[in-house]
């Protein structure tokens, strides 16, 4: 399945220029490549990145490779989905959750469309 | 327990249809609620049958499989395949016969008459000639407050997901059957020391399993051992136990992950009350059949059985609960939405 090209790839160098600085709200997906409900919910999350583009940022962290970001933010259960809006964590969901609910929470950070 | 939420006139509460027109409903031949090894191996056989089946992926699509690593017992794979991969690989399998899988939760079930009215993320409607309930099970939690709010923050109930957060620390599992063997001994590759607690002064768990754990210089057995707290604000940062024969109470402090490996639940909450169910809520099923008390309601893999839980065995169900389908089918025909005369929903 091809990445799709509104999903951001972040690491431990550029979370803080990516994340934290951004005026846009944040959907940050902490995987990793053996983590098999990670695997499972990708599709969604890229969905969301296709369907917010403009609106909200959609990014991932793979855990193994950028261990500094995971462990700033206490992650120690992946999947992990933190929801940033103004560079502050708003809202946490760990393990696989449905299309849903991550829609909703996203929906409420960025507003309705114009 | 199928009695909870039934209204007095014999069904349970019909209030999350309100307002949900069904008017341009798609109308399915099979409807398959789960996709792990049984609602997989349903959709196969059914797509395989020109059933065209529609097949909800649910909360945590691929199932339970894909929280574990290697699977050594499914035949035909004799070197082990990964619980993901083989998930994977039968999902590719039964959409090369043209499945039709999509996300999302089936959430509220109408099976007062065909077709029947499911709900999907409780908004989208869908109408079903047959059932395949194949929503399996999930891990249990003890249920305390504090192991809920800490979920994510060094509680776990799956080791192989998690276990890597904790090179080099203290954690403890609790359990003492297959599963509890099989995540300390997992967790050994991580942690410096691995605690398993169990309730009481013998295990469960297969021989070969049991002495995998025992002959493992990390892991130290805590017996006849209960935990009652889960302490730490933000982060586990110790845990309270009981011993239950000398009701002594004491604090592990030195434990930062917390795993979970008692056992199961079915996800069978929204069939409560339209499916017959054992106490523990698994559905029960007739004698050497897939059929559930409602006509073309069926079922499949862990969600109807606490016994097997296999992959393999699920898949089997999987496949009978299909065919039990399709012969069904055939005999009793597809019921047209606007035939159908129903009592208004009350409010």
């Amino acid at each position: 399945m091809a990445e799709s090209e509104n999903v951001t790839t972040l690491t431990d160098d550029n979370f803080e220029d990516e994340v934290l600085n951004a005026d846009e709200p944040v959907l940050v997906d902490f995987w990793a490549t053996w983590c098999g409900p990670c695997r499972q919910i990708a599709p969604i999350v890229e969905d969301l990145a296709d369907e917010f583009a403009g609106r909200a940022k959609v990014g991932k962290v793979d855990v193994d490779d950028n261990p500094q970001t995971a462990q700033e933010y206490g992650v120690r259960s992946i999947p992990t989905l933190l929801f940033f809006k103004d560079g502050e964590v708003q809202e946490t969901l760990v393990g696989a959750s449905g299309k849903k609910a991550l829609k909703e929470k996203l929906e409420a950070l960025a507003g309705q469309p114009a | 327990m199928h009695e909870n939420g039934t209204a007095t006139n014999g069904h349970p509460s019909l209030a999350a249809f309100d307002g949900v027109d069904f008017s341009d409903a798609e109308v399915r031949d099979v409807v398959i609620v789960g996709t792990g090894p049984a609602g997989w191996t349903a959709a196969l056989y059914t797509a395989r049958a020109d059933l065209n089946p529609l097949i909800y992926m649910g909360p945590e699509p691929g199932g339970q499989l894909t929280t574990t690593t290697d699977v050594e017992n499914y035949p035909g794979f004799p070197e082990g395949i990964l619980g993901p991969e083989l998930m994977e690989r039968f999902q590719d399998q039964a959409e090369r016969f043209g499945t039709d899988s999509r996300y999302g939760t089936i959430t509220h079930v109408d099976l007062r008459e065909r077709p029947y009215r499911l709900l999907v993320d409780e908004e989208t409607p869908v109408y079903a000639q047959t059932v395949i309930v194949s929503t399996g099970a999930s891990a249990r939690y003890l249920g305390l407050e504090n192991e809920q709010r800490l979920i994510g923050s060094g509680v776990s109930a799956c080791a192989t997901c998690d276990g890597s957060f904790f090179r080099g620390e203290t954690v403890a599992v609790v359990g003492g059957g297959d599963s509890a063997m099989e995540e300390s001994t997992f967790l050994t590759k991580f942690a410096e020391k691995v605690y398993v607690l169990h309730r009481r002064d013998e295990l469960r768990a297969s021989k070969i399993m049991q002495e995998r754990a025992f002959e493992n210089d990390k892991i130290e057995f805590v017996w006849n051992t209960e935990v009652i707290d889960v302490l730490g604000e933000n982060q586990v940062e110790g845990i309270e136990v009981v011993n239950n024969e000398t009701s002594e109470t004491y604090v592990m402090d030195d434990v930062t992950g917390f795993f979970l490996a008692i056992g199961h639940t079915p996800n069978t909450g929204p069939f409560e009350g339209w499916l017959d169910m054992d106490e523990e809520g698994y559905i029960l099923t007739e004698a050497d059949s897939t059929y559930t008390n409602v006509p073309g309601v069926f079922a499949s893999g862990d969600a109807q059985d606490h016994v097997y839980r296999q992959a393999v065995t699920a898949a089997g169900t999987g496949c009978k609960a299909a065919i039990d389908a399709e012969r069904w089918l055939a005999e009793h025909g597809a019921v047209d939405p606007a035939a159908a005369d129903r009592e208004p929903v009350e409010a």
